[in-house]
């Protein structure tokens, strides 16, 4: 490949020299190899246990992100990666390991079944095997959450915690296992319950979420944020201060190559060891110097228990979305080009987001309701500001000449007073318009393929509200008079 | 079915949809868009000052046409002037061919055409020549690399050689997204952390370098030429198959097809790349033989050069770059300013 500083060498069109008969493990130079890894690397059983197990303490240990005591919340998809992840975390917390692990850990599992149009029965199937699976480890907690994220999920800006908590009481909506019929609106808190099959009507209100967006790729993204805030909740109402992610080497070039071409930039922060969007809770990825080659491996020689799960791409054609479309480009790639895989893992970790024009260093903009990333969105003159409007404005049949390209939206400021208006911005009443502008723009492109912003879970209808609101008051902020004791004395206000 | 009216000036019937909003224009309507929107470019951009002595690459494809050809209609409104630079890499069968057509461009439209040829720039050396000598190490691919690095030059010797202020080229949308996607898998973060934007501003003693169709999609550059009747020549080149771009632009077509703005999408994403602080590369110095900006002794286009007059063609190309400073055979002719490397080209703009 034309990879930069690529070295003098043979051409890629041959494959690399298999190992013979009597080539022994590259490590230990005794045993006998068992697997290849990488081109050409063989190596003994006892050998590749202790590369990978190696990998993964030296990934935890160099960032240095755990502390002793603390807990850590493993999200578990059921799948390789995060089974392996499970069952290192396991191997290396029992006594006998050597320099063991001291951190307390809980898993996470959501049931996505709902989402990909699962029958109750099979999703029961599913998380009884899953639960099956991890009660033979003797794990301290499991929680099987269904997506009552619907009711029951809260939302922590960054920085206003205190402020907030209140806030997130009051959104808390609590699921009975008797299946009560659950209110629109906020009612006061109740102990978390542990686990409890799904309503019906939570049920029916995922399926209908789902079914109304109109692309696959739309679905992926709409099901990753979900499941995110998901596992965020379970962090927070639990007091684990740490989320682990299972996505291999492998998984992340793929997901950086998709949010690149979905317009999240490089996104290094959902590629990154840490991720820190969230605020109170920081999600790290142990599993990141694992290619998924070598986890496949791992799991076959040490026999690994996974669960299969189908999502929402199961069976989908290469074509149907974004996301599918990288992963077979990258796979294919990589079968020509060995070192795609890590070349785009490296690069990622060299590139950061560029912070907007307006923000210095020390503040951070406001951030998108969905994912969290600061708000990127372009003012009007840049490029794609341009060439995005230019496709919804009509040409006018002289050339304009030179025009500013403000957005020009009417004005709706039939509730506020006149001395208002003038200041109030010209945003539409229009709920769908409020929302849109609190996302960035990947989240905006998706939303396009979202016809109505109806079937959104309440709590993000509700966040996105709030936020408005705040903002307005910010706006009037400083044209509102304080009040002071010689109010007499000054005519009062416009 | 009859097809619709115009969206814009309802009078005669639609000839076509654009391909990003789906609109129904005629075919007068819509170039008078399309020639708008790159007046905006260049306006907002503040890419082409009153006065400036324009020289736009012209290689005889399609978008090096349509930017000619849309400059000229714009060049009493904007102020600015024309030549037109056209480069002979020696690609025989193809670029003669090219060049044919500029030819009769020029004649009709009356610019005054410059042909640059990098046998004469570049000691002898043709495209021919150097894929001979790539050849023989087996990795055929890397003469689009040559190509693209001697070709910027040539650019910058020819506009020069006219007087002009700046340079443009027609890359267009599609050309952005695919230059990222590349740069991405080959894992070249500079080149990532310097490409956004709507050209560079010439740094090192370089002429102001811009892209004014960088927002049009290619299906509209091709539309546009094709209602204008414009006589371009559309073959690709011919070691286009072997180069590395040749998958990212697979990518694109499919990525386009699952997702329309996917073009869009990539170009926002490509302008809000920067390096970390821990990558940034040291600040670049200039070329000890011919002066231009190079972040290290030599510049590229030098090194690659002196890789080939000593017969090892990849000797500048990779990692540890040994035995560069050894001395080579002399051969410039004096100090050659030129832009900073740049990214693998496109064959036939």
């Amino acid at each position: 490949m034309c990879e930069v500083g690529e070295d003098y060498r043979a051409p890629a069109g041959q494959p690399p020299p298999r190992p013979g008969r009597e080539q022994k493990c590259v490590k230990c130079k005794e045993g006998l190899p068992v697997v290849v890894i990488r081109a050409g690397d063989a190596f003994c059983r006892d050998c590749f246990k202790a590369f990978y197990v190696h990998k993964f303490r030296a990934v935890l240990g160099k960032n240095r992100l755990i502390f002793p005591g603390e807990k850590v919340l493993l999200a578990w998809s059921g799948g390789p990666s995060s089974s392996s992840m499970l069952w290192q975390v396991l191997e290396g917390l029992s006594r006998d390991s050597a320099k063991r692990l001291r951190f307390v850990p809980g898993v996470v599992y959501a049931d996505e079944g709902a989402a990909c149009g699962q029958s109750p029965e099979d999703r029961a199937k599913t998380v009884a095997e899953a639960k099956a699976g991890l009660a033979e480890r003797r794990l301290p907690v499991v929680f099987s959450l269904p997506p009552s994220v619907l009711r029951c999920s809260a939302r922590e800006p960054v920085g206003t915690e205190g402020a907030y908590k209140a806030a997130v009481d009051s959104f808390l909506q609590q699921q009975h296992a008797l299946g009560e019929e659950q209110q629109s609106l906020p009612c006061p808190p109740r102990p978390p319950i542990r686990a409890g099959p799904p309503t019906a009507g939570q049920t029916e209100a995922l399926s209908t979420l789902f079914s109304s967006v109109e692309t696959l790729t739309a679905k992926e993204e709409l099901l990753r944020t979900l499941r995110t805030h998901l596992i965020l909740h379970v962090a927070r109402t639990h007091g684990y201060s740490k989320v682990m992610m299972g996505d291999s080497c492998t998984r992340l070039a793929i997901k950086l190559m998709t949010s690149l071409a979905l317009g999240r930039g490089p996104s290094s922060w959902s590629a990154g060891f840490s991720d820190e969007r969230h605020g109170d809770v920081v999600v790290v990825r142990p599993m990141r110097e694992h290619t998924l080659k070598e986890v496949a491996f791992y799991n076959r020689l040490f026999a690994v228990p996974s669960v299969f799960t189908p999502a929402v791409d199961t069976k989908a054609p290469e074509k149907a979305s974004i996301h599918r479309l990288m992963e077979a480009f990258i796979l294919r790639l990589q079968a020509q080009f060995p070192s795609t895989v890590s070349t785009v893992y490296r690069t990622s970790e060299k590139l950061v987001k560029a912070p907007r024009d307006g923000c210095a260093a020390g503040t951070p903009g406001p951030r998108c309701l969905l994912c969290m990333c600061v708000l990127d969105v372009d003012t009007a003159d840049s490029a794609t500001a341009f060439g995005a409007q230019t496709s919804s404005q009509l040409p006018q049949t002289q050339p304009p000449v030179a025009q500013a390209e403000a957005p020009t939206v009417s004005c709706c400021c039939t509730g506020m007073g006149a001395a208002l208006s003038a200041f109030c911005s010209c945003r539409e009443e229009d709920p769908r318009a409020r929302v849109i502008e609190q996302l960035c723009y990947g989240c905006r492109v998706n939303m396009k393929d979202l016809p109505s912003l109806d079937p959104l879970p309440p709590y993000i209808l509700a966040e996105a509200q709030l936020r408005s609101q705040r903002a307005e008051a910010e706006q009037i902020q400083e044209y509102l008079l304080e009040d002071r004791e010689d109010e007499d004395a000054r005519p009062g206000e416009s | 079915m009859p097809a619709p009216q115009c969206a814009s000036c309802r009078k005669a019937r639609a000839a076509l949809r654009r391909p990003r909003s789906g609109q129904a224009l005629c075919g007068t309507c819509f170039c008078a868009a399309f020639e708008a929107e790159v007046l905006h470019t260049v306006v907002a951009g503040r890419l082409l000052p009153p006065g400036a002595v324009v020289a736009v690459g012209a290689s005889g494809g399609k978008d090096s046409t349509v930017l000619a050809h849309v400059l000229r209609e714009l060049a009493p409104r904007l102020a600015i002037s024309l030549h037109l630079v056209a480069v002979d890499e020696g690609i025989g069968g193809y670029r003669d061919a090219a060049l044919a057509a500029v030819r009769r461009q020029a004649a009709r439209w009356e610019l005054p055409l410059t042909v640059v040829a990098y046998a004469e720039l570049f000691g002898g050396w043709t495209m021919d020549a150097v894929a001979r000598s790539t050849a023989g190490s087996g990795r055929s691919r890397s003469c689009c690399t040559f190509c693209g690095v001697l070709r910027r030059r040539a650019l910058e010797e020819g506009a020069r050689r006219v007087g002009a202020t700046h340079v443009v080229t027609g890359h267009n949308a599609d050309d952005m997204a695919e230059t990222v996607l590349m740069n991405f898998l080959r894992g070249d973060a500079g080149r990532l952390a310097r490409g956004g934007g709507l050209g560079s501003p010439g740094e090192g003693g370089a002429l102001p370098r811009c892209r004014p169709l960088q927002l049009a999609s290619q299906k509209e550059v091709v539309l546009y030429a094709h209602f204008r009747r414009l006589d371009y020549f559309s073959e690709e080149c011919v070691y286009a198959p072997e180069a590395f771009r040749g998958h990212a632009r697979e990518l694109l077509k499919l990525l386009e097809a699952a997702r329309p703005s996917a073009v869009l999408d990539l170009v926002h994403s490509a302008e809000r790349l920067a390096l970390a602080p821990a990558a940034r590369p040291p600040p670049p110095g200039a070329c000890s033989r011919c002066g231009a900006l190079a972040s290290r002794a030599l510049c590229q286009a030098c090194a690659l050069l002196d890789g080939l007059n000593r017969g090892r063609p990849r000797l500048a190309i990779g990692k540890g770059r040994r035995g560069l400073d050894e001395e080579g055979p002399p051969g410039r002719r004096g100090p050659q300013p030129s832009g900073p490397p740049a990214s693998e080209p496109i064959p036939g703009f």
